[in-house]
């Protein structure tokens, strides 16, 4: 049977409304569990959501629109929530309980409007477009990956692959038959580690994921220090809860802007402090420490000596304050545009370096996936036993070869007799 | 001549395929006859005198668990035992036998004379009886017919078959038998895809004339292994195979005479094994090797003809006979039969389905060398397949099809029916994704019982079985003592790989499941489906896949066509 999948579609919370899907033949009967009853098909009704104990997640406005006359064609439930992370994550914790449904993959409610008519594949790849381009610098890395800087790089490596493949196979169809193998040993570890590395250094480059949704650019400091002040002005917007009350901002805020091209995602984060009595503070503390590990750039708002390494040292409030210019990268104030477009100036920088100018390769999370998969066999290559090394090999092959859209058995083949005079 | 008489199969040629087909056809109830030229020659060994090897030898058992033949004529022949890759794991480990020609060719008449719905007519099939564009017999020289619901052409080399050797030109499929031109040329007539291959046989040497004494021998296995588990009782005795090779001597005769080549005068155009070079080519391609080994098989145990195995040429009579005396051994050795290579037809096998039909001629079944393979090994798999299906085309059965998961012959078939060939396809365990579960030494446990389950097994066989498959049970729950000890090696061996086996599981699972995703391949078909290209639709057409997992396997068709054939399929589901 068709799983049933969700997924949050609307964008990344905290929003005022976040909406959660639920398409597949177990919509009706999950939205049922959690909703108690669901109001008449294609009205919208306030139901209270809850988990199977009983105790409420949300109240919410429901819909449910019956199958195949869907976007998906299938049943299709929608719960707009209140746009809260704890809210989103508990619903959707909730719904993973629920037999027969699970998270869908990325692209999945696509598919399945691919595959239930209510879409043709032009469309689809229009959207997909649509979605994935979203500024100048993905444009470009796009155009690189259509002209094949991706392929060439991938079909070098499965040349090379298929050739040292082409060998194990030979001294397994015909090692005992032929000279070859008892001419030269070889050492298969260290045939196979220059490629792994080649592919692990691309794995090390930014996903073109990052570019679709921006380079991650942390605010961290201690209490009070101006970031959430810092916040709003980099975004040009009050986005932000703005006092000068100590750990007002508890949790942790985001916001998506484009600057000069570039995507990027501002994320303010809670003081950083020793200790608090504030739970909640606590939480949010631990959030933001977590954060700076998966930073891109932080932008350190406390003292110059504590900041993290390879952060951009910034000393706000320089208008009230008094800072050594020695000590910081910058020097801004709110109330100097030319400090904040000078900061962007610099942070635009780093963020460009760091994702390359577009024409460099950035791989697919897809092609990340076979890359990745294709690194673990390779390491798993360890010349003991000949013919689960030649199975780890054919897998490899065979992911570089679906990346590519190419037969690896049939480019193994062709290197084994082009290379080797074998039968008898 | 004949009956005017009735068949459910007539099977024609009496080759390997053409063998195995007849007697698949009647081990499942079907009225056969086996038609061939001349029925002296029915089960011939043609080309060199062994069964069997790397991936081969997986074809060999794969046959013996269908219940065919080759296995265990093989045994009854067998004076040579070599389990080759025996250092290696038991999935890559390769049984191959010497076989003595006569032994082997009078233990394939045996079996056949067993079948009592099996009669061997002589004669040449002229032309297919086609009625209503279905294939309902066969017509001989005197214009009679006999008539058929099924047919299975096993022609091997003789269609269109043209000898070369040196600058001399001859008709035919083996050296001194007729082509089986007139068929050709109806099957040229009747549109059905064809092309040409080559492929050649190295000169015979008496061993008398064979300094054996200079050259280092090999030993038959000493451990009794067999190729079928039904052969009892003591092997033939054994002989010793002997390995010499070439000198640069012998290269610069064969570089000299490469100009007496029809492969390089331009006589044959046509496409040769890449893997069993002649060796003029091996010189030609592979120019910096000082030398090639050549192994010295015995034909038989009372029989002096010698194949040496690693020069097969179709050079002239002067330079073989040069050739031969520059090799250490062979100085003084006597060619009984110079080397020769041979082109013939063979039908595009994207043109069959996998049961071997051909899919614009209900009732015509193709099998063997004629499908573009080489082997004896690769003709007997597909000859089982085809006669299983044309019995079951003729008698209303169940259809016979191995999967890629399920065996060796189901990857060879699958290869065949939606690449094609572009030189004579061998069997090779590379070709094989679940190689590590399709092993040679299990093949009864692999495919014995389904074959039970559509009649293609004899009582004898079915009763062994039983026996087998209790045994397998005991030594599962550790009872090894009456247990025959390869058995015990196959459990271990299953064992040892089942951690690998599992996680191909899900391969084989979304192969089995896109394999339920029926697709349309026609040519209005395709054409009317959005977004697939000109080339995609050439590639699709040509190899017509009926699933989506066999359209994903035909070569150069990318995901993007794969999800527009998908899509089409669901909405018109």
């Amino acid at each position: 049977m068709t799983d049933t999948i969700f997924a949050l579609s609307s964008g990344r919370p905290p929003a005022a409304i976040a909406v959660v899907r639920v398409s597949g033949p177990q919509a009706r009967a999950a939205g049922i569990a959690i909703a108690g009853t669901l109001p008449p098909p294609r009205t919208a009704a306030m139901r209270r959501l809850r988990d199977a104990a009983g105790e409420t997640l949300d109240q919410a406005l429901v819909l449910f629109f019956p199958g195949p006359a869907t976007a998906t064609g299938e049943d299709l439930l929608e719960l707009h929530l209140h746009g809260g992370r704890a809210v989103v994550a508990a619903i959707e914790a909730e719904l993973a309980h629920h037999s027969g449904l699970r998270l869908a993959e990325p692209g999945e409610f696509t598919r399945r409007a691919l595959g239930n008519g209510r879409l043709d594949l032009a469309q689809a790849e229009g959207l997909a477009d649509l979605l994935e381009a979203e500024t100048d610098l993905q444009r470009r890395a796009a155009l690189a990956m259509a002209e094949g800087a991706l392929s060439r790089v991938v079909t070098g490596w499965l040349d090379r692959l298929s050739m040292v493949a082409a060998r194990v196979e030979a001294e397994l169809d015909f090692g005992d038959e032929d000279e070859i193998t008892r001419a030269s040993a070889f050492d298969l570890p260290a045939l196979v580690a220059p490629v792994r590395i080649e592919m692990e250094q691309m794995l090390s480059r930014p996903p073109v994921e990052r570019l679709r949704d921006g380079v991650v650019v942390v605010l961290a400091g201690p209490r009070n220090a101006g970031k959430s002040s810092l916040f709003n002005a980099l975004l040009g917007r009050d986005a932000a809860i703005v006092t000068d009350i100590a750990g007002t901002t508890r949790d942790v805020l985001e916001a998506a802007v484009v600057r000069g091209g570039l995507p990027f995602r501002l994320v303010d984060t809670a003081g950083l402090v020793g200790e608090t009595a504030d739970p909640i503070e606590a939480i949010g503390i631990a959030r933001a420490q977590a954060l700076l590990g998966t930073a891109d750039l932080i932008l350190w708002l406390g003292e110059p000596a504590e900041a993290p390494e390879g952060s951009l040292r910034v000393g706000a409030r320089c208008d009230e304050t008094h800072h050594d210019p020695a000590s910081f990268h910058h020097l801004v104030s709110i109330h100097d545009p030319a400090s904040i477009d000078a900061l962007w100036e610099t942070v635009s920088k780093r963020a460009r370096a760091m994702l390359g100018d577009g024409g460099s390769i950035m791989p697919h999370d897809r092609h990340r996936r076979l890359i990745a998969e294709a690194i673990v066999e390779l390491e798993a290559i360890n010349g003991n036993d000949i013919l689960l090394d030649a199975e780890r090999l054919r897998v490899v092959n065979s992911r570089l070869g679906t990346l590519l859209g190419r037969d690896a058995t049939e480019m193994m083949l062709d290197a084994l007799f082009g290379r080797f005079c074998l039968g008898k | 001549m004949f009956h005017v008489k009735r068949y459910d199969v007539i099977v024609v040629g009496g080759g390997h395929a053409g063998t195995e087909a007849a007697a698949a056809a009647a081990r499942r109830g079907a009225k056969v006859a086996l038609l061939s030229q001349s029925l002296a020659q029915v089960g011939t060994m043609s080309c060199n005198p062994s069964i069997g090897g790397l991936g081969k030898g997986h074809l060999v058992r794969e046959v013996d668990a269908l219940d065919g033949l080759m296995a265990r004529a093989a045994d009854d022949a067998g004076i040579h035992y070599r389990m080759l890759n025996r250092s290696k794991g038991l999935a890559v480990q390769g049984p191959r036998l010497q076989a003595d020609r006569r032994r082997y060719h009078a233990s394939i008449q045996r079996q056949l004379a067993a079948y009592e719905n099996l009669d061997c007519l002589e004669g040449e099939a002229t032309s297919l009886r086609i009625v209503n564009g279905q294939v309902a017999g066969i017509g001989l020289p005197d214009g009679t017919t006999i008539a058929a619901r099924a047919v299975v052409l096993a022609t091997g080399t003789f269609l269109g078959g043209r000898i070369f050797r040196g600058l001399d030109r001859a008709p035919g499929g083996r050296i001194d038998e007729r082509p089986a031109n007139q068929l050709g040329t109806q099957l040229r007539e009747l549109r059905l895809p064809m092309g040409r291959l080559k492929t050649g046989t190295p000169p015979r040497i008496d061993g008398r004339t064979i300094d054996w004494a200079r050259l280092e021998p090999q030993p038959s296995d000493q451990e009794p292994w067999r190729m079928s588990p039904m052969s009892r009782g003591a092997r033939l005795p054994q002989l010793a195979c002997a390995i010499t090779r070439t000198s640069s001597a012998t290269h610069d005769i064969i570089r000299v005479g490469l100009e007496t080549s029809p492969l390089f005068t331009g006589a044959i155009e046509s496409g040769g094994p890449r893997y069993c070079p002649s060796i003029e080519d091996k010189v030609h391609r592979f120019g910096d090797r000082d030398g090639h080994q050549i192994f010295l098989e015995p034909e038989g145990l009372d029989d002096h003809l010698v194949y040496p195995n690693g020069i097969s040429t179709s050079l002239s009579v002067e330079v073989q006979d040069q050739m031969v005396a520059s090799v250490a051994g062979l100085e003084r050795a006597r060619i009984a039969q110079y080397g020769y290579a041979v082109e013939y037809d063979y039908i595009d096998p994207r043109a069959l389905d996998h049961r071997l039909e051909m899919a614009t001629l209900p009732g015509l079944f193709c099998a063997g060398q004629l499908n573009g393979t080489t082997g004896y090994e690769e003709a007997a798999a597909q000859g089982v397949i085809a006669g299983a299906n044309a019995a079951a085309a003729a008698c209303d059965l169940p259809p016979v099809i191995i999967d890629r998961a399920r065996g060796y012959i189901g990857v060879m078939i699958d290869d065949l029916v939606l690449q094609g060939v572009s030189e004579p396809y061998r069997m090779l365990t590379a070709r094989a994704e679940y190689r590590l579960a399709l092993r040679a030494d299990n093949a009864e446990a692999r495919l014995s019982e389904w074959a039970g389950s559509l009649g293609l097994l004899t009582a004898e066989r079915s009763d062994h079985l039983i026996r087998r498959m209790a045994m397998r049970h005991a030594a599962a729950q550790g009872d090894v003592e009456h247990v025959d000890p390869e058995l015990v090696r196959e459990l271990e061996e299953d064992r040892r790989y089942a951690p690998y086996i599992q996680r191909q599981s899900d391969e084989i699972a979304r192969m089995r499941r896109d394999g339920g995703v029926a697709i349309q391949s026609d040519h209005a078909t395709l054409t009317a489906i959005p977004g697939l290209s000109t080339e995609m639709i050439e590639r699709l057409e040509r190899a017509s896949p009926r699933t989506l997992d066999e359209a994903s396997r035909v070569r150069g068709v990318t995901p993007a066509a794969l999800a527009a054939l998908w899509l089409h399929s669901r909405r018109r589901a």
